[in-house]
C-alpha cells in the first residue's frame, strides 16, 4: 500500500493507505483525529470540513494521497496550545451555535475559512457560504449569529436568546 | 443563588468545549482492540421471496470473518413493537413478525438480507457484492389505498390483509359526530397529505457488539435516544440475554428526533454476532443506509371535516386518517397515529365532539414511527388548515374565528381523553401579535408588491401532549413500557455531586440544564454538579428521552431524588448544631437554625455523612445519595401561536420566508437560551417540511429521495432569523418544576403556518387556491396558480 505524509495540526503524520482511502478516513482512522465527521456519503453535508494548505475542503471528497506534503489543519488544532478556544469557537458557545455535535466540526471550520476572506460578512453572505454544511439541529440561527457576532458585528438586536 | 446558574439562567453549555474542540465521543470515535465490521447486503427489490441466498463466493474473499444469513436468525426472536392498538371492534392490531435478517420475504429496499463480518470496512464491502441472493421478483405496493384494496399482494402473506388496525376515537361518539355534521350551519372539509419525512439526524447510525467470554457479558454502544429500553427490548425478546449480563452505552449522540428512539435490527446483529465471533463487531451506517434503514416519519392521508354553529363556534370534528406503517412495525410506529394523534385533535379549542378514524396500513417502504411531534404535528396540521380554510369560507378573520373558540377555562377535559391543567392561549396570541409585529404587515406587502412579489402571512396555534406519560393511562392503551423516569443524586464527601438520571441527552444540553436545576435547589454553584447519563452500567434504570419528556419526567425524577438528600442532609445538620429537624432551613449552600446565628455549610454536613465521627447513626446512616422514580399524572401541554409571512414569487412560484415569530408557553423554564434553541431547531425542521423535505418512493417501491441531493434538507439560506418568546408561562400545575417540555414545538406548529401564509398570499394576489399539499416547491406552488 502507499505511504502517504503530510502535516497534521503543525506536527508531521504519515501512514499507509489504499488508493480509494479518502482524507477524512486517514484522518479518523490512522491518526485517531476523530473530530472531524462524516455525515453523508455525497459531500453535501460538510461535517468532515478541515482546511487543507487554508483552503476549506471537504475531506470526504478528497483522497489521502492527494494530500500528500500538504498543511492540514482539523478542529483539533483550531484552539491555542493551553486550550483557549479560537474566536469563531469561543463565538459558537457563547451563542449557543451548537446542539448536538455533530455537524460543529465542519460548521467551524467552515466560518473560520469565510472569515479568513470576508472579515465582516452580512447574513446573507454567510448563510450562502453555509450552503454545503447541514446542521439539524440548530436552524442555523445562532450559527449565523455566532459568526456575525465573532467578525465583530453588533448581534444584540438579533431576537431571542 | 448566583444569577448565572440556577434556575432561569441561561448558562452556557458545558458540553461545547468538547464538541467544539472536536473531542466529543460519539459511537463512531470508538475503536476496541480487535475491532471486526460488517456490512449488510440489503434487498434492492421492495418486495420478493428469498428463495436462497449463496455466500460461498464471499466466504471466500480476503479478510472474511463469517457471513451471516437469515437462517442464523431463525432460532432468534424478532424485533419487538412495544405498543399494541386495540381497533375499533375490540381486535388487537395485526403484528407481523419483523426478523433480524430476511427470511423468507424481503419486504422493502434496504431490507437486510445478509451481513459480512471482515477484518477490515472495505473487506466486509467488498464480499458483500459477492453475496448471490435469489430473489423471486412480487409485486409491491407502495400506495396505502392500493394496499387496502381487495386482491392486493399482501406484505405479510400470514396476515389477513395489509390493514394493520382500523382504530376509532371517541367510537362512542361516531354516530353523535356524524349527526352534528349533517346538521351543522356550515362545514368546512380538507383533504390533505402529511409527506413522508426522513428525521436525518446528522451522525448516522453506529453500532459496536462487543462480549467478553471471561464475564459473559455484552455491551453494545449505540446511537440511541434510550439506552436502558434497548437493553431490555433486545435482552428479553432477541437475544434472551438477562439485563445483568448486558450493557448498553449510547455516548455522545449526534441528533436523534424520534429516529433514534427504536430497536434496530443491525444493533441486534452486532451484539449477536461479537459473542459468535468473540470479536468486537462494528457496524457505521452510510447514509444512503440511513434512508433505507431508520424509521421514516408521518406519511398521513387525511380528510378532515369541521363543523361550525350559525355563530361561527366549533360544533363537531370529524376525520378519517390513513397511516403508513411500512413494512414492519417499528418498536412504537402503531401508537403515532392514534394516542399520539388521536387525543390531540382537540387542538387549543372548545369542540364537543370528536371522531377520528385511523386505518394502519402495511406497505412495502421503509418503517414509519415517531419523528419529532410524532402524531402531534400530524393533528395539529389538519386542524390548523381547515380552521383556516373555514374562517376563509365564512369571510371572517382567522385569528378572530380561534379567539372565539379557545378553550379560556382549565383543568379542560377535552371530548378526546386528556385533560389540559394549565394554559393561556390568548396571552399567547396577544404576544404573538406584538412580536410579529402585525401592525407593519401592511407596509411590508406593500413593499413586496413594488417588488412583483406577493406577500402572505399565515397564523397558527398549536397545543402538544408532552412529558410522556403516566405509565398506568399508556398501559390502558396498549404500551408494553411504562414511561416514568429515573435519577440517582450522589453526593460526594467534599459536597460536589454526581447526578446519574435515566434520561438521555443528543443535543438538548442536559449536562447544562439538569445540573442548574439541582445546584438551584441547594443553592451551591452548578459547577458543583455532573450529570452523567447513556450508559445502563451506572445510571438507574430509565426510560430515555423523546416526546419532550426530559426536564418534565427526568427532570421531575430528579428534583426528588435531590429532595430525598436535602431531607436527610437536614437531619445531619440538625445532629451538627444540636437543634431540631424541623428548624433547619438551607439557603445558599448553608443549613442554618430558625431564629439563631447557628449554621453549618454544605460541605460540612456532606463530609460528616461520610466521615460520620459525630453522626446519628442511631437513626440514619452514613452516606448521602439518592434515588428517585418519577411517574407523571398527566401529560404536560405545552401550546403557543405562530406567525409566519412569506413573498411567493408568481413567475416561479418560488416561496421565501421573511419572518416567523413563535410564541410558546412552555410553562416555567430552566435555561432560556437552551430552549429558545430547541425551538429554533424545531422551526427549521418544521418549515422543511412545509416547502421542501419529502419522501418519495416509485410505483415499485424505489426509494428516490435517497441522498442529500435528492432529499433536500433545509440549509441556511432557507432560513430567516426567527423571533422566539416564551415569556407567557402557566406552569404545570403536577410536577415539581412546573415544566412542560419544549423539544418539539417548533416542528409542530411551524408547517401549518406556512402553507396558512403561502394561502394567504395567492388568494391576496387573486388566486383561488384554497390548499397545497406539502412540501410547497415551486412546482406545486406555480402548478397551483395555474388553477
Amino acid at each position: 500500500m502507499p505511504q502517504v505524509s503530510m502535516t497534521v495540526n503543525g506536527k508531521p503524520a504519515s501512514g499507509e493507505v489504499e488508493g480509494r482511502t479518502l482524507l477524512v478516513e486517514f484522518l479518523r482512522e490512522n491518526l485517531g483525529l476523530t473530530g472531524t465527521h462524516v455525515g453523508c456519503d455525497t459531500s453535501q453535508c460538510g461535517a468532515c470540513v478541515v482546511h487543507v494548505d487554508g483552503q476549506d475542503v471537504k475531506a470526504c471528497t478528497m483522497f489521502a494521497a492527494e494530500a500528500e506534503g500538504a498543511e492540514v489543519t482539523t478542529i483539533e488544532g483550531l484552539a491555542e496550545a493551553d486550550g483557549t478556544l479560537h474566536p469563531l469557537q469561543q463565538a459558537f458557545q457563547d451563542h449557543h451555535g451548537l446542539q448536538c455535535g455533530f455537524c460543529t466540526p465542519g460548521m467551524v471550520m467552515t466560518g473560520v475559512a469565510l472569515l479568513d476572506r470576508n472579515p465582516t460578512p452580512s447574513e446573507a453572505e454567510i448563510r450562502d457560504y453555509l450552503e454545503g454544511n447541514i446542521c439539524r439541529c440548530t436552524g442555523y440561527h445562532n450559527i449565523v449569529k455566532a459568526i456575525m457576532a465573532a467578525s465583530g458585528q453588533d448581534v444584540s438586536k438579533i431576537a431571542a436568546e | 443563588m448566583p444569577k448565572d446558574s440556577g434556575i432561569g439562567a441561561s448558562s452556557k453549555r458545558r458540553e461545547d468545549v468538547r464538541f467544539l474542540t472536536g473531542t466529543g465521543n460519539y459511537t463512531d470515535d470508538i475503536n476496541l482492540n480487535g475491532q471486526a465490521y460488517v456490512h449488510f447486503l440489503r434487498s434492492d427489490v421492495a418486495h420478493g421471496r428469498l428463495t436462497s441466498v449463496d455466500t460461498s463466493a464471499a466466504e471466500a474473499m480476503p479478510g472474511v470473518l463469517r457471513v451471516f444469513t437469515g437462517a442464523d436468525f431463525a432460532q432468534v426472536g424478532g424485533l419487538p413493537c412495544g405498543w399494541q392498538v386495540t381497533d375499533r371492534h375490540g381486535q388487537p392490531m395485526q403484528e407481523p413478525a419483523h426478523p433480524v435478517l430476511a427470511q423468507d420475504k424481503v419486504r422493502h429496499v434496504g431490507d437486510p438480507i445478509a451481513a459480512v463480518v471482515a477484518e477490515t470496512r472495505e473487506q466486509a464491502r467488498d464480499a458483500a457484492e459477492a453475496i448471490v441472493p435469489e430473489i423471486e421478483d412480487l409485486p409491491a405496493v407502495v400506495d396505502m389505498k392500493a394496499a387496502l384494496e381487495e386482491g392486493a399482494p399482501k406484505v405479510h402473506d400470514d396476515l389477513d390483509s395489509n390493514l394493520c388496525y382500523d382504530w376509532g376515537f371517541v367510537e362512542e361518539n361516531r354516530d353523535a359526530v356524524a349527526e352534528a355534521i349533517e346538521t351543522a350551519a356550515h362545514v368546512t372539509r380538507l383533504e390533505l397529505v402529511n409527506n413522508r419525512l426522513v428525521a436525518n439526524a446528522m451522525e448516522p447510525r453506529v453500532a459496536v457488539g462487543d462480549y467478553s467470554r471471561a464475564t459473559g457479558e455484552s455491551t453494545l454502544y449505540t446511537t440511541s435516544q434510550n439506552p436502558h429500553v434497548i437493553r431490555l427490548l433486545m435482552g428479553a425478546f432477541v437475544l434472551g440475554i438477562p439485563e445483568h449480563k448486558l450493557r448498553v452505552v449510547s455516548p455522545d449522540v449526534g441528533g436523534g428526533f424520534g429516529s433514534k428512539i427504536f430497536h434496530y435490527a443491525e444493533e441486534a446483529f452486532c451484539t449477536f454476532a461479537a459473542k459468535a465471533l468473540n470479536r468486537p463487531v462494528k457496524w457505521t451506517a452510510t447514509r444512503a443506509e440511513a434512508f433505507l434503514s431508520d424509521a421514516q416519519g408521518r406519511d398521513h392521508v387525511t380528510t378532515i371535516e369541521l363543523a361550525l354553529d350559525a355563530d361561527n363556534n366549533f360544533t363537531a370534528i370529524r376525520t378519517e386518517t390513513h397511516a403508513n406503517m411500512g413494512a414492519y412495525l417499528s418498536t412504537f410506529a402503531p401508537s403515532v397515529p392514534t394516542w399520539l394523534h388521536g387525543t390531540l385533535m382537540a387542538g387549543n379549542y372548545r369542540t364537543p365532539l370528536i371522531y377520528v378514524n385511523v386505518k394502519a396500513v402495511f406497505t412495502n417502504t421503509v418503517p414509519v414511527d415517531a419523528y419529532r411531534g410524532a402524531g402531534r404535528p400530524e393533528a395539529t396540521y389538519q386542524l390548523e388548515r381547515v380552521i383556516d380554510k373555514a374562517a376563509r369560507e365564512l369571510g371572517v378573520d382567522p385569528i378572530a374565528l380561534r379567539r372565539q373558540n379557545f378553550v379560556t377555562e382549565f383543568p379542560y377535559e377535552t371530548p378526546v381523553a386528556v385533560a389540559y391543567d394549565t394554559g393561556d392561549y390568548n396571552a399567547t396570541m396577544d404576544k404573538l401579535e406584538e412580536i410579529a409585529d402585525f401592525d407593519g404587515f401592511a407596509a411590508r406587502r406593500a413593499e413586496s408588491e413594488a417588488k412583483g412579489l406577493l406577500r402572505g402571512r399565515g397564523v397558527n396555534c398549536y397545543i402538544e401532549a408532552c412529558g410522556i406519560a403516566p405509565s398506568n393511562l399508556v398501559g390502558q392503551l396498549g404500551a408494553r413500557a411504562g414511561l416514568y423516569e429515573s435519577a440517582t443524586v450522589r453526593v460526594n464527601a467534599t459536597g460536589g455531586i454526581t447526578v446519574m438520571t435515566g434520561s438521555h441527552s443528543h443535543g438538548q444540553g442536559h449536562e447544562t440544564s439538569f445540573a442548574q436545576v439541582v445546584a438551584d435547589m441547594i443553592g451551591i454553584d452548578a459547577d458543583m454538579v455532573e450529570i452523567e447519563h447513556g450508559d445502563t452500567a451506572n445510571t438507574p434504570m430509565g426510560m430515555g428521552t423523546y416526546g419532550s419528556r426530559s426536564i418534565a419526567v427526568g427532570g421531575s425524577a430528579m428534583v426528588r431524588a435531590a429532595e430525598k438528600v436535602i431531607a436527610k442532609a437536614k437531619k445531619i445538620a440538625a445532629h451538627l448544631m444540636e437543634a431540631s429537624e424541623d428548624d433547619i432551613e438551607l439557603k445558599d449552600g448553608q443549613f442554618s437554625v430558625a431564629g439563631t446565628d447557628k449554621s453549618v455549610a454544605w460541605g460540612d454536613v456532606t463530609l460528616a455523612a461520610y466521615v460520620p465521627h459525630n453522626y446519628p447513626l442511631d437513626e440514619i446512616e452514613p452516606g448521602l445519595e439518592e434515588t428517585a422514580f418519577y411517574d407523571p399524572a398527566n401529560f404536560t401541554y405545552p401550546a403557543g401561536a405562530y406567525a409566519c409571512e412569506v413573498e411567493v414569487d408568481p413567475e416561479t412560484g418560488k416561496v421565501t420566508i421573511d419572518r416567523f415569530a413563535a410564541t410558546d408557553d412552555f410553562g416555567n423554564v430552566i435555561n432560556p437560551m437552551i430552549v429558545s434553541g430547541q425551538v429554533h431547531g424545531g422551526l427549521a425542521q418544521g418549515i422543511g417540511q412545509a416547502l421542501l423535505e419529502n419522501t418519495v418512493y416509485d410505483e415499485s417501491g424505489q426509494l428516490l429521495s435517497a441522498s442529500y441531493m435528492d432529499y433536500a434538507m433545509p440549509r441556511a439560506d432557507d432560513m430567516p432569523f426567527f423571533a422566539v418568546d416564551h415569556s407567557c408561562q402557566t406552569p404545570c400545575t403536577h410536577n415539581p418544576l412546573g415544566v412542560k417540555g419544549c423539544g418539539e414545538a417548533g416542528a409542530i406548529g411551524s408547517p401549518p403556518t406556512v402553507v396558512n401564509a403561502v394561502v394567504d398570499a395567492l388568494q391576496r394576489g387573486g388566486h383561488d387556491v384554497t390548499h397545497i399539499d406539502m412540501p410547497l416547491t415551486p412546482a406545486r406552488v406555480w402548478q397551483a396558480m395555474q388553477g
